[in-house]
């Protein structure tokens, strides 16, 4: 809970009054949409956003400090600055199509609707996390909302997600793969496989690039001779954008756009989201690669702030309610954290568990 | 009994699949319009239609990797990959996504992909083009490994490789898609857990599979004239290996020459060298033999090839200093 949010003393009553939780979106936000016209900026709707951001922050905050306490173990790689992108392109997306993600992909998890208490009990390791445990951080997976991991192979995902396309081309059903990747995964072979592949036999992918601007610790233009990733796209004749990633209105806005198209049997669309980590690459990133005043000029376009400021100056949103918000994420991560220290170890006999499927 | 080939038995599983099952489909390299590098799948492409038959472009790590992600969508994909040297291209999408997708989530997504591939050498095809990886895959938990030798098996791994809800992965081995023989007219579906005594015998257990059983029947045709009676056994499954099978028979002849053409160093010969060892040492009367391709990167001409890969003498040697006969 913020101060200022404890300072109001009446948090919790004004937001359910808000009639914000009885909408239903605030634990499994799958296929909201924005307000009539096409305009997002709503109340309810610039609500959610904001929600579905603090969700992220808040839930890796805490991530952190287990981590540091020695309960989440192995690597760590925090989202904390890029949550407007997952946030704003998950709005586009139903319940039927799915997600194809990176091992930074806590964020996307829970915006896609994954359950907080699953995800936290699976960086735990327990048994009732959303990977029953095996995975960890960097492998979320969740059959219930289509999400296929929680990838650590840098542009391991994009053919996998030319493959969930594809089968849903041959099975007709009108879904959409929406896979996401990082600036670095763009300079791997098989992102250019695989954008070639998608284009040429027009599957319904998403490839939706977050561009920090560094992979890991090197900076695009030490990687890549050609920095406009836009262009690499349109190479492979697909349609190809640029919006600014630290805002979710505009993510949702772009990547709505190029979802309809790929529903409609246009083929692929590549989006590049401009964005940028505020924390480190992983837990055990010293930083040297870059300088402390890239980071803090960045931080003043921090994603959440801006959407507060941007609701709060439009009028349609109090102070109250935006601690409200605060206070109902520091409720939830504090269950999923009591339900992941509830949770139970495998037992060690089970260990050769599910790495062949249990024949009738 | 009609007289086919293990080419056209492959194709005779790979239609039969196809039009059984309509989640079926083959992709890679050439495999339409072209009909196959070693002709596997002519003809299926004007029957089929190219949504079933689909030419891939040169990119082995993703038409590898769509199999999977077809597979999580519902399909049942037969990814043909040229070569056993070209899947390294694909190992990435094989090792990491293929054999632990699985295992990372908890249970919740099998991958019912079949991916064949020719190996082997024998055709003066040089370094590139020629080796016997299917050794290494067999290191791999998460994923199946068979190795058709004979015209029923071609016919009849295929089909029950597709209804394993797991990745399995298909070793033809090149020099045998010419084969010719009898096969049943309702040859069909065959178990894919099982090694198979290909020839009984007492006296020493010749434990070998693919492209290297013929050389083995003949090694076992010339050690009986010479009073030596070989079993033969052929493993089909490399992984999971059927020890039961393998150790019956050692428990019968109390003697073992393994013959497999990945290189000596590291191969699934030395893993089961390493199994008897560990469950039948006090039934053996005789060190272990092995007869492998010898360390080298596979030559180009002839003589240097022939002389680098396991052949009829080499396991006749083996076996007669197993069981104590020097030739």
């Amino acid at each position: 809970m913020s101060t200022e949010a404890a300072a109001t003393g009446h948090v919790a009553t004004g937001y359910v009054a808000t009639g914000y939780v009885a909408s239903g979106f605030s634990r499994t936000n799958v296929g909201s949409q924005p307000d009539a016209a096409g305009h997002p900026i709503g109340r309810d709707h610039g609500l959610r956003l904001l929600h579905e951001m603090l969700r992220i922050r808040r839930f890796e905050e805490k991530c952190a400090e287990l981590y540091s306490a020695g309960t989440i173990r192995g690597f760590l790689h925090l989202y904390i600055g890029e949550e407007a992108v997952a946030v704003g392109a998950m709005q586009t997306l139903s319940r039927e199509d799915a997600v194809v993600a990176t091992y930074r992909e806590h964020g996307h998890a829970l915006a896609r609707g994954l359950s907080m208490d699953r995800l936290m009990a699976e960086m735990y390791g327990k048994r009732e996390g959303c990977s029953h445990g095996r995975g960890g951080s960097m492998h979320v997976f969740d059959a219930a909302t289509r999400f296929y991991g929680g990838n650590a192979i840098v542009a391991g995902g994009l053919p996998i997600a030319v493959g969930l396309a594809l089968a849903d081309k041959l099975q007709q059903r009108p879904r959409v793969t929406a896979c996401f990747f990082g600036d670095g995964a763009v300079a791997e072979g098989a992102f250019h496989e695989s954008l070639n592949l998608a284009a040429l036999w027009k599957l319904p992918v998403l490839f939706l690039c977050e561009n920090n601007l560094y992979a890991m610790g090197t900076r695009i233009e030490r990687a890549q001779s050609q920095t406009d990733l836009c262009a690499k796209a349109q190479s492979y004749l697909v349609p190809a954008e640029a919006v600014d990633g630290m805002d979710a209105f505009a993510v949702e806005c772009a990547t709505r756009r190029a979802a309809d198209a790929v529903r409609q049997g246009a083929g692929p669309r590549f989006i590049e989201y401009r964005t940028y980590r505020f924390r480190a690459h992983s837990m055990f990133d010293a930083e040297l690669y870059r300088d402390k005043s890239e980071v803090e000029t960045w931080k003043q376009r921090d994603p959440i702030p801006a959407l507060a400021a941007r609701l709060r100056e439009s009028g349609v949103v109090s102070e109250t309610l935006l601690s409200a918000v605060e206070d109902s994420v520091a409720e939830e991560i504090a269950e999923a954290v009591a339900f992941a220290e509830a949770g139970s170890w495998e037992p060690v006999a089970d260990l050769l568990n599910d790495v062949y499927t249990v024949r009738p | 009994m009609i007289t086919t080939t293990y080419r056209e038995a492959l194709r005779s599983a790979l239609r039969e699949a196809l039009v059984k099952d309509p989640r079926a489909f083959l992709m890679g390299e050439d495999v339409g319009r072209y009909g196959g590098s070693y002709a596997v799948s002519k003809g299926l492409l004007a029957e089929l239609g190219p949504d079933r038959i689909r030419d891939t472009p040169l990119s082995e790590l993703t038409f590898v990797g769509a199999g999977i992600g077809a597979a999580l969508g519902g399909m049942r994909p037969i990814v043909e990959v040229m070569t056993v040297n070209f899947s390294l291209l694909a190992l990435d999408q094989i090792v990491n996504n293929a054999a632990t997708i699985r295992h990372m989530s908890g249970g919740q997504f099998s991958i019912p992909l079949v991916i064949r591939m020719a190996t082997g050498a024998g055709r003066q095809l040089a370094a590139q083009h020629a080796h016997s990886f299917e050794g290494w895959y067999a290191h791999i938990p998460g994923i199946r490994i068979l190795a058709p030798a004979t015209l029923e098996d071609a016919r009849g791994m295929l089909w029950t490789a597709l209804e394993d809800p797991d990745p399995v992965l298909i070793f033809e081995h090149q020099a045998l898609y010419n084969m010719e023989g009898p096969l049943a007219e309702d040859a069909g579906p065959v178990d894919i857990d099982r090694a198979a005594v290909r020839r009984p015998g007492k006296d020493v257990s010749l434990i070998t599979y693919g492209g290297t059983l013929g050389k083995t029947r003949q090694a076992a045709d010339t050690l009986a004239s010479d009073g030596v009676d070989a079993e033969v056994i052929d493993l089909r499954t490399l992984r999971p290996l059927d020890m039961p099978t393998l150790l019956a028979s050692v428990k019968k002849t109390h003697r073992a020459v393994i013959v497999d053409e990945g290189w000596r160093s590291g191969s699934l010969a030395a893993e089961i060298s390493a199994r008897l060892a560990e469950e039948a040492f006090f039934e053996l009367d005789a060190p272990i033999a092995r007869v492998c391709s010898a360390e080298v990167p596979i030559p180009y001409p002839k003589h240097l090839e022939d002389a680098a890969l396991p052949q009829p003498a080499t396991i006749v040697a083996a076996a007669r200093e197993t069981v104590g006969r020097r030739g």
